[in-house]
């Protein structure tokens, strides 16, 4: 009891028990995956028991790793495809509309303001369920890659919105003024000042828009059309109680290194994009993470 | 002089496009769940016009929502699940963002760094890597033999409600830290201070002043993730796959993966978007608040 009074009676002192349960959580939050990494090297077929290393389910066996197996190879590609037309899409969609949405002071804005932050607070099986059943008796939009495209860029816009228009908020429409001050005309003021200005939260969206994209599971299955349109979280939830093999430990690894090494170079370059502004390093590491959520 | 049209016209794509495939599909489930039935080819025929909607769906979820009638064990029991692995979360989840946010020092970067993993591995990723240690043969079920709490391997992915649980809190408590560690962040360290000067003792400074402060934070970031948790199915597929712990999601997603009662699911689908309608304008009600405050304190 004294114990726990001392690290109340100091707060800025070093609790041992507070910092041992955070790094308990560490722990226990990384280590899982971390295992199911190690057991795609396993030398056997199974997922729990370590039979030795090896590198059959990564591209050494003919048939069934990563590799060489097209359905683990297919959901990659798909997975990929997807993650690249959401990027080109949302973006875009979501930069225009944030600069639409701070600029513009009319009757407008306010209703689309709210239908932005919706699919923020939808859960995802009801947006995904709205999604199918409009295509299916409204829409008539064939169910596969397309319809896949337009779910996800539907919840991806939102998250592009909030990241640019909080750069927004921040810059201020000063550079814009003194832009047409000089003699711009709206559309040069744009292009020359504004826009530059906004790179590094219209990079950030990429990435945001990305990882979205490459975890989504709900709506990208609602949109599918069988095995032609898996994607990758799409065949770890049908396989992975089966007999799934150490492959779909290797395939789900390969997302993991491919997600983290882009978003590492991508925070690389983001800092790189806005050295020139005073960002924490932290702070653009929680803008980035908090709206992942 | 900037026309009229200018800035709307930015906006103009973006909103269109949620308006098609946004707001219309939220229609489409009323008038499915208030539509009729093709008896010859057996689908669904949504009805448009809310003056000739049919009930019928309507009423017979509502009549399954009756206490001890099917939907109302789901419904009560998916309460159940998210209520415990919410308390889950917030019994982890406040520790370390406190932690985080007042005591780190020189590992704070790599905590952070730890802190942000999960965010960019797959969440069913998460859930794989979950099933190969809970697996009869597993790790989870050898370590607990070793040490004897278990004689024989237990069938932990076979509709085992602790499993659900687990893996819930497991999957949903990075989003919870994030943004609670955020809200303790910007609490002013002065008004500690003022409060241990004021003759506080060191918990009734935690309890009347860091408590209050990081309320809102609690709420909303609670809400973050409780709103999803109502939605989800796949984690109870993955990790018991079994209708003794099975969710409203799984419910939803019952009725239209795999039968062809689309109206029953569209009524659900409502009931359930009713029931979290509360807590996502609680939500809604806190971001537009804040971001208003943001607004003013630039001006």
């Amino acid at each position: 009891m004294r114990r726990v009074r001392n690290w109340f009676a100091n707060p800025w002192g070093q609790p041992r028990a507070l910092g041992a349960i955070t790094w308990l959580y560490m722990v226990w939050s990384i280590a899982p995956v971390l295992i199911a990494i190690l057991f795609s090297f396993n030398n056997g077929r199974s997922r729990s028991v370590w039979q030795g290393f090896s590198l059959r389910w990564w591209w050494r066996d003919p048939n069934n790793s990563v590799l060489h197996d097209p359905t683990l190879r297919g959901a990659l590609e798909q997975s990929l495809r997807l993650a690249g037309l959401d990027m080109l899409i949302a973006v875009p969609l979501g930069v225009g509309l944030a600069i639409g949405l701070t600029r513009w002071r009319g009757y407008g804005a306010k209703p689309v303001n709210y239908l932005m932050l919706f699919p923020l607070v939808t859960p995802e099986i009801v947006m995904a369920v709205s999604l199918f059943l409009v295509f299916d008796h409204l829409y008539n939009v064939p169910f596969g890659t397309e319809a896949q495209v337009l779910g996800q860029v539907t919840f991806s816009i939102s998250y592009v919105v909030i990241i640019v228009r909080g750069r927004l908020l921040s810059v201020g429409p000063e550079y814009e003024e003194a832009a047409r001050d000089l003699g711009a005309s709206p559309l040069g003021a744009f292009r020359l000042a504004l826009l530059p200005l906004l790179y590094p939260a219209v990079f950030a969206s990429l990435i945001v828009v990305f990882a979205l994209s490459i975890d989504d599971f709900v709506v990208t299955q609602y949109m599918s059309a069988g095995q032609q349109t898996q994607t990758v979280p799409i065949l770890i939830y049908q396989t992975v109680r089966g007999t799934a093999t150490p492959a779909l430990n290797a395939l789900a690894s390969l997302m993991v290194i491919v997600t983290l090494l882009s978003v590492g170079l991508a925070y690389l370059v983001y800092r790189w994009a806005s050295r020139a502004q005073p960002v924490t390093s932290s702070g653009a590491l929680n803008e980035i993470a908090a709206l992942e959520a | 002089m900037t026309r009229r049209w200018f800035w709307p016209s930015f906006a103009l794509p973006g909103a269109g496009w949620l308006i098609l495939l946004f707001l219309i599909p939220t229609y489409a489930v009323v008038a499915v769940a208030f539509g009729t039935f093709d008896p010859i080819f057996s689908t669904p025929v949504p009805i448009w016009n809310p003056l000739h909607w049919q009930f019928a769906s309507m009423r017979s979820v509502l009549s399954g929502l009756e206490p001890g009638h099917a939907f109302w064990i789901v419904f009560v029991r998916t309460v159940g699940y998210v209520a415990i692995s919410l308390a889950g979360c917030l019994l982890i989840g406040y520790p370390v963002a406190y932690y985080l946010a007042r005591h780190a020092r020189r590992t704070k970067g790599l905590l952070l760094v730890l802190l942000i993993v999960p965010f960019w591995v797959s969440y069913l990723m998460r859930m794989l890597a979950w099933v190969g240690l809970l697996l009869p043969d597993g790790l989870v079920n050898r370590t607990l033999m070793d040490v004897g709490v278990i004689s024989a391997p237990r069938a932990w992915l076979a509709g085992q409600a602790s499993s659900v649980v687990l893996a819930l809190v497991y999957g949903y408590v990075p989003y919870l830290i994030l943004p609670l560690y955020a809200t303790l962040d910007r609490i002013d360290r002065s008004v500690l201070e003022a409060g241990r000067d004021l003759g506080g003792s060191p918990i009734r400074t935690f309890l009347h002043v860091t408590l209050p402060l990081s309320r809102h934070g609690i709420l909303a970031a609670s809400v973050l993730i409780a709103l999803p948790m109502f939605g989800d199915y796949y984690t109870n597929d993955i990790i018991s796959n079994s209708p003794r712990t099975s969710m409203i999601g799984n419910q939803i997603n019952l009725f239209f993966q795999g039968g062809s009662e689309q109206a029953v699911g569209a009524s659900l689908v409502i009931v359930l978007s009713l029931f979290l309608a509360v807590l996502m304008s609680y939500y809604l009600w806190i971001t537009v608040r804040a971001s208003a405050e943001t607004k003013e304190s630039l001006l």
